[in-house]
């Protein structure tokens, strides 16, 4: 097939969203969904179009609680990023700490120890629990369920952050992972009180899924709606739980293998339809695949060093090159993309946020659907601004 | 996965006209990438995306690199002839000398995109294009007809490094507000002095604070 035969075989603009015309005669109204929103998870604005409750046309407005962060990161050492990386996805600062540990350790060729490599898939995993859990109680709380499920959800989270304090010495910023391990070690008492948080897990995902899955309004409001077909997915670089609830069985945990995780036996959850719905009966599964993973690595953590001895900490300047590393991060791919130009400063350090990205295709889940559902369709995407915006 | 020159050579087999660098990387992770000619740009990254054995489905990342203006000193060697005296009699002879010469190499914009196949199940693939210089000629081809997921990162890279992508649906400003003017994330920026200060300025902040105030009080 030559190149021009590739070009016919898709419709011109087939990935782009479509434009409705309106119908009916009364006027359209412009709405500003946001800054101020409740249902924006921060300060973030849609500007919509509607015709009547229907939603013609949608366009994202980003940069309220832009910092410029890769730029600050320009401007000062590898290591000084890494407290940085915690304020991009703040749900998530754990998964940050090791995708940003990652890209640095591939951009050096550095080694992770086996101990270290345990104790950061326990991290990660608890941190993906809490993440979904938390991500689901907002999306009822945005479905009108005030607080309830929100405060279950929040009710398991804390049991997890305090965790992560006792280990880190903080709940949400944890600046945890070094380049080459981690900054402390886990204690026996450590890992007896993660093993008791991790089985009192699966009795609180029944529960929360007793009082949501088969929920009529739930079903209601979410099957159906805000639907992502699967090539347009991948064509827009959607990642994470939003690409596997479409279909795509693509997680980078089992396609990379970074880390360790080609020793842990998961099954990777995949939805039908692509709809709201979908997307919280991913995170759902995939919560309980977290567990199976908790277990086994909880089980089969060895004893040994957290730090690489040949780990460089002062003077670390890196060799001229480039790397990016990307990790399964709970909102989806994250990446890092470091140049190094041989000083002590990234010459170029840029985060690809999945949250950013998974927004591509807002537009085209809303086009056409009812104002009510832009906020729950919105909502499954689990954003977080602080790291849409950087 | 094949290797950058082997997917180099296909890509110019099979698009006519193609012009295809290969860019080492020095660093460990060893992840060199193909520099794109702006003219074909499009029908290379189709090509990558529908081939069957390469199948680049996944944009996943782009990124803006900015390279400033490089002063390069080499030492150059030199023939060239001395006049000398020897024994009282003037002679010519050809001699060798090293003289270190500067020269200046233009910098560039570029912007970088990390290709995956979901497909396939490799990658990554990293392509680069860049432009002529920094100032007057800093078009580019959009890879957003191709790969959506370039929409918002595309926009970013212009909106903070001054990249314009031609083809591009809706190039504006993303993260900067509208009426903003330079391009913050290049390596050259400076930070306008007319921004809301610090209550308690002090230091350098103090300084630029108080020549702005007098600049404006003159006006």
């Amino acid at each position: 097939m030559s190149v021009t035969e590739f070009r016919l075989a898709r419709a011109e603009g087939w990935n782009r969203p479509p434009v409705i015309e309106p119908g009916g005669e009364g006027e359209l109204l412009e709405v500003a969904m946001g800054p101020h929103h409740p249902s924006t998870h921060g300060v973030f604005r849609m500007d919509v179009t509607l015709d009547g409750e229907r939603v013609i046309k949608l366009k994202p407005v980003f940069g309220y609680l832009h910092r410029n962060h890769e730029k600050i990161a320009e401007g000062t050492t590898y290591l000084a990023s890494m407290p940085y990386t915690d304020r991009l996805d703040y749900f998530c600062s754990l998964t940050n700490n090791w995708a940003y540990a990652l890209a640095v350790e591939k951009l050096v060729g550095q080694d992770v120890p086996e101990r270290a490599q345990y104790i950061r898939v326990i991290l990660a995993e608890l941190t993906r629990i809490q993440n979904h859990a938390s991500s689901i109680g907002f999306l009822m709380q945005e479905m009108g369920a005030s607080g309830t499920p929100l405060m279950y959800a929040f009710k398991e989270r804390e049991k997890i952050l305090d965790l992560f304090e006792s280990l880190t010495g903080s709940r949400m910023m944890c600046n945890y992972m070094r380049f080459g391990g981690c900054r402390v070690d886990v204690n026996a008492a450590w890992l007896d009180a993660a093993r008791k948080v991790v089985a009192g897990l699966p009795a609180f995902i029944d529960e929360f899924e007793a009082l949501l899955t088969t929920n009529e309004i739930l079903m209601a409001r979410c099957q159906g709606i805000g639907i992502l077909n699967p090539d347009l997915a991948i064509n827009a670089g959607v990642s994470g739980p939003m690409l596997r609830a479409s279909g795509v069985n693509y997680d980078i945990r089992k396609v990379d293998k970074y880390g360790i995780y080609d020793r842990f036996k998961f099954r990777v959850p995949l939805g039908d339809h692509g709809d709201i719905y979908d997307r919280y009966m991913v995170r759902v599964l995939e919560m309980r695949e977290s567990i199976v993973i908790l277990d086994q690595a909880l089980k089969d953590i060895p004893a040994g060093p957290i730090m690489d001895s040949k780990a460089k900490i002062r003077g670390f300047r890196p060799k001229p090159g480039e790397a990016y590393g990307r990790i399964e991060a709970p909102k989806g791919e994250l990446g890092f993309y470091l140049i190094s130009d041989g000083t002590g400063n990234p010459y170029r350090y840029r985060v690809r946020p999945p949250s950013l990205i998974n927004l591509t295709i807002l537009e085209d889940m809303c086009l056409g659907s009812n104002v009510a559902d832009v906020v729950l369709i919105f909502g499954s995407v689990d954003i977080v601004l602080g790291e849409v915006d950087r | 996965m094949q290797t950058v020159e082997e997917i180099k050579a296909a890509i110019e087999a099979a698009v006519p006209g193609a012009r295809v660098e290969v860019i080492l990387n020095p660093g460990p992770a060893a992840e060199h990438s193909l520099l794109l000619s702006h003219a074909q740009a499009s029908d290379i990254a189709t090509f990558l995306r529908d081939h069957p054995a390469y199948k680049f489905d996944f944009l996943s990342n782009v990124s803006g690199v900015d390279w400033l203006d490089k002063e390069i000193s080499e030492k150059v060697k030199v023939t060239k002839p001395v006049t000398k005296t020897v024994d009282g009699v003037e002679q010519t002879a050809e001699e060798t000398v090293e003289e270190t010469r500067k020269r200046v190499e233009p910098g560039y914009l570029e912007s970088v995109y990390h290709l995956y196949s979901i497909a396939l199940r490799h990658g990554p693939l990293v392509l680069r294009m860049r432009t002529s210089n920094r100032t007057d000629q800093v078009e580019m081809p959009s890879l957003t007809p191709v790969w959506r997921s370039a929409e918002f990162q595309e926009r970013e890279v212009f909106d903070l490094y001054g990249i314009r992508f031609t083809g591009h649906p809706d190039l504006r400003r993303i993260l900067m507000w509208d009426e903003f003017k330079d391009h913050p994330m290049r390596r050259d920026y400076v930070e306008p002095d007319d921004f809301e200060y610090e209550p308690t300025p002090h230091d350098a902040v103090l300084k630029r604070a108080q020549e702005h105030k007098s600049r404006e009080q003159g006006i």
